[in-house]
């Protein structure tokens, strides 16, 4: 059964057209990750999910309950919200306690919750501290915490780790994942950052204009994008797109240097197409060339070192492209090199509709 | 010139910084310290000359008089007009403030509108006031000037919570929302306790404005629910003043706004420089 399933829904604020018809299933258990843009549509038809927002059009059913008119108490969620949302005025056993006590649960009860909640997002000793008294870490930690203190069929959050610095985000993210796999509860999540997304997700629905460009698991959109717009989105950094014709040896790029491309039908001779390639997927020219790779000679033009890996960007084909390659594989700019382009990876797509071949 | 070392200059500075706080001090605190101590004086000494700078002993007299004949108690109505009207007015102001921000009652201009409401001058209006309250039968009574402040209050109090209500983050009510909260729950567990300085900052001066409405308590009252600022009036004759009852009966109004003030001083200084912050 699914926990939550939305159907047709659209969202109007004055003529601007939010969520233009998303439907969703999101079945019982999964963390879904809803990432897009900014301006994608994704926190309102979150909001809407949540009842903060009314539906303009569609329906919404959360644990198989039609929920698309109730209010927000009436819908079994709870939420996390990116400022946190935590009552300044109440300390944090209090904070964490908010929910239960508005749903009338007994003292005794919550007591035991709160307990629980608190040691399992290691804030058990903060209990007593205001959230003026805590870091963000922290903040986030509690917010977390009032939700999961419920026994909600739904849990939302909202961009919860954007507040975050760098390093903090990450340990959040692995403190979530561990959250979904201990509690195995139906979580619903809005973010703007694809490698949140790519880590977190059982399944990725990704928006843009208020429209799912293409939803599944993570390495399903990795690997197989349906449109120049999912390729180009996830993925950091971004895949290399290319102007080429398509001709019997494979394709031609702007200015003349041939890549061979294995069995491509629905291709016809002579097609403009634009060839997408991951920076993942070209390296240093080894002994000898790999089956279905192509070798081209390059000339470095900017290199940066993320320590593991140096991204490398050179002229090519009369564009750029930026490859991710072994630390030690090229040291400055100006170098002149061959790389491997695997080519039984690219994706290529038809300039006119943008989608994938 | 032979400069002072600078230790001394500051001495110096410090002691003329001083010596000028004093003196203002004073000056502002006298008046106030002669309404005071003529209210514990006998006749004799009120009028006497040079004046009688502090009594020999302090005469109850004077206050004992306001209480015999029952004037004390246009204290007491006072307290309770000001008390009541601030209740309502701070209930019904806040509710609708709430709506106002919230659910953008009456989009833009209503808010302007109720604020307008509190320009027109009083006087212009406490004729017409005066003949619907006799139609009414609602002169003299305490529910007749309890509405007449609140609804004198009320845009003061809406367009004061207005600002405070819209610096409450809107995800914290969201969250309660989704916590299981009701609107009134909401209300009542997070806007009350997030505006609580401006709350406190706002029902003092709504108080303090019915304490010291004179115009309507003047023109709307007869015998029955007489205030304490009417009832000084009372004490300026043709002949004759009595000061010793003046002075008695400005201290016993001064008391009840001094201990509002003092009590509510902490949530006063925040709650209007929030305000000021707000702009």
């Amino acid at each position: 059964m699914s926990d939550l399933k939305i159907t047709g829904l659209h969202k109007h604020y004055g003529k601007f057209h939010a969520v233009k018809g998303v439907s969703l299933d999101v079945p019982a258990g999964e963390f879904t990750v809803l990432v897009g843009p900014s301006g994608c549509g994704k926190s309102t038809l979150l909001r809407c999910i949540a009842g903060l927002e009314e539906t303009s059009d569609g329906k919404v059913e959360i644990g198989g309950k039609d929920v698309t008119y109730a209010r927000p108490r009436d819908r079994d969620i709870a939420m996390v919200f990116q400022n946190y949302a935590l009552y300044p005025y109440l300390n944090v056993n209090d904070n964490i306690a908010f929910g239960l006590r508005a749903r009338k649960f007994g003292e005794a009860e919550i007591g035991k919750r709160v307990k629980r909640a608190s040691e399992m997002l290691g804030i058990g000793h903060l209990l007593e501290r205001f959230p003026r008294e805590l870091s963000g870490g922290q903040r986030q930690r509690v917010a977390i915490g009032r939700a999961i203190v419920r026994d909600a069929i739904l849990y939302l959050f909202d961009e919860p780790l954007s507040n975050l610095d760098a390093q903090l985000r990450d340990d959040m993210r692995v403190e979530i994942r561990r959250l979904h796999q201990e509690l195995g509860r139906t979580m619903v999540y809005v973010t703007h950052d694809q490698i949140e997304a790519m880590t977190l997700a059982d399944r990725i629905v990704l928006l843009r204009d208020g429209v799912i460009e293409q939803q599944g698991a993570p390495l399903e959109l990795f690997e197989r994008p349906t449109n120049r717009f999912v390729a180009g989105f996830l993925g950091s950094p971004k895949m290399n797109f290319l102007k080429a014709t398509y001709g019997k040896e494979g394709v031609m790029l702007a200015d003349g240097t041939g890549l061979p491309l294995p069995g491509r039908p629905g291709l016809k001779t002579g097609q403009a197409v634009i060839l997408g390639l991951r920076p993942q997927h070209i390296s240093m020219a080894g002994k000898t060339v790999a089956k279905g790779h192509a070798r081209v000679p390059v000339t470095i033009e900017l290199v940066q070192p993320t320590g593991s890996r140096v991204q490398v960007t050179m002229p090519l084909g009369g564009g750029s492209i930026v490859a991710e390659l072994g630390a030690h594989d090229v040291s400055k700019p100006g170098e002149k090199a061959h790389i491997d382009l695997d080519m039984t990876r690219a994706v290529i797509i038809d300039p006119e509709t943008e989608n994938v071949i | 010139m032979s400069a002072l070392p600078f230790h001394r200059r500051k001495d110096v500075r410090l002691a003329l910084r001083y010596t000028i706080a004093i003196a203002l001090v004073l000056i502002f605190v006298f008046p106030v310290y002669w309404l005071f101590i003529i209210s514990f004086k006998t006749p004799d000494e009120i009028f006497a000359f040079p004046p009688v700078w502090y009594p020999e002993s302090l005469q109850l007299a004077n206050y004992k008089v306001l209480f015999k004949d029952g004037d004390a108690v246009t204290v007491w109505n006072s307290l309770v007009l000001a008390s009541v009207s601030t209740v309502f007015a701070m209930v019904l102001g806040t509710i609708a403030a709430y709506s106002l921000v919230r659910f953008k009652t009456g989009g833009e201009n209503l808010a302007v509108w109720i604020i307008s409401q509190r320009m027109m001058p009083p006087v212009a209006i406490v004729f017409p006031i005066f003949l619907l309250y006799v139609w009414l039968g609602w002169v003299d009574t305490y529910h007749g000037l309890i509405i007449l402040y609140t609804a004198f209050s009320l845009p003061y109090v809406i367009w004061m919570m207005r600002g405070y209500i819209e610096d409450i983050p809107l995800e914290l009510e969201e969250s309660a929302l989704v916590d299981g909260c009701t609107r009134w729950e909401v209300l009542w567990k997070v806007v009350f306790p997030m505006a609580r300085s401006g709350l406190f900052a706002t029902a003092v001066f709504t108080f303090v404005f019915a304490w010291n409405d004179f115009l309507f308590a003047l023109v709307l009252t007869r015998t029955e629910v007489t205030t304490y600022t009417v009832q000084v009036t009372h004490y300026f004759g043709g002949q004759s003043n009595f000061w010793a009852k003046i002075a008695a009966m400005s201290v016993l109004g001064t008391i009840p706004v001094f201990i509002a003030v003092a009590t509510m001083q902490r949530y006063l200084v925040r709650g209007i420089s929030m305000g000021a912050v707000k702009g």
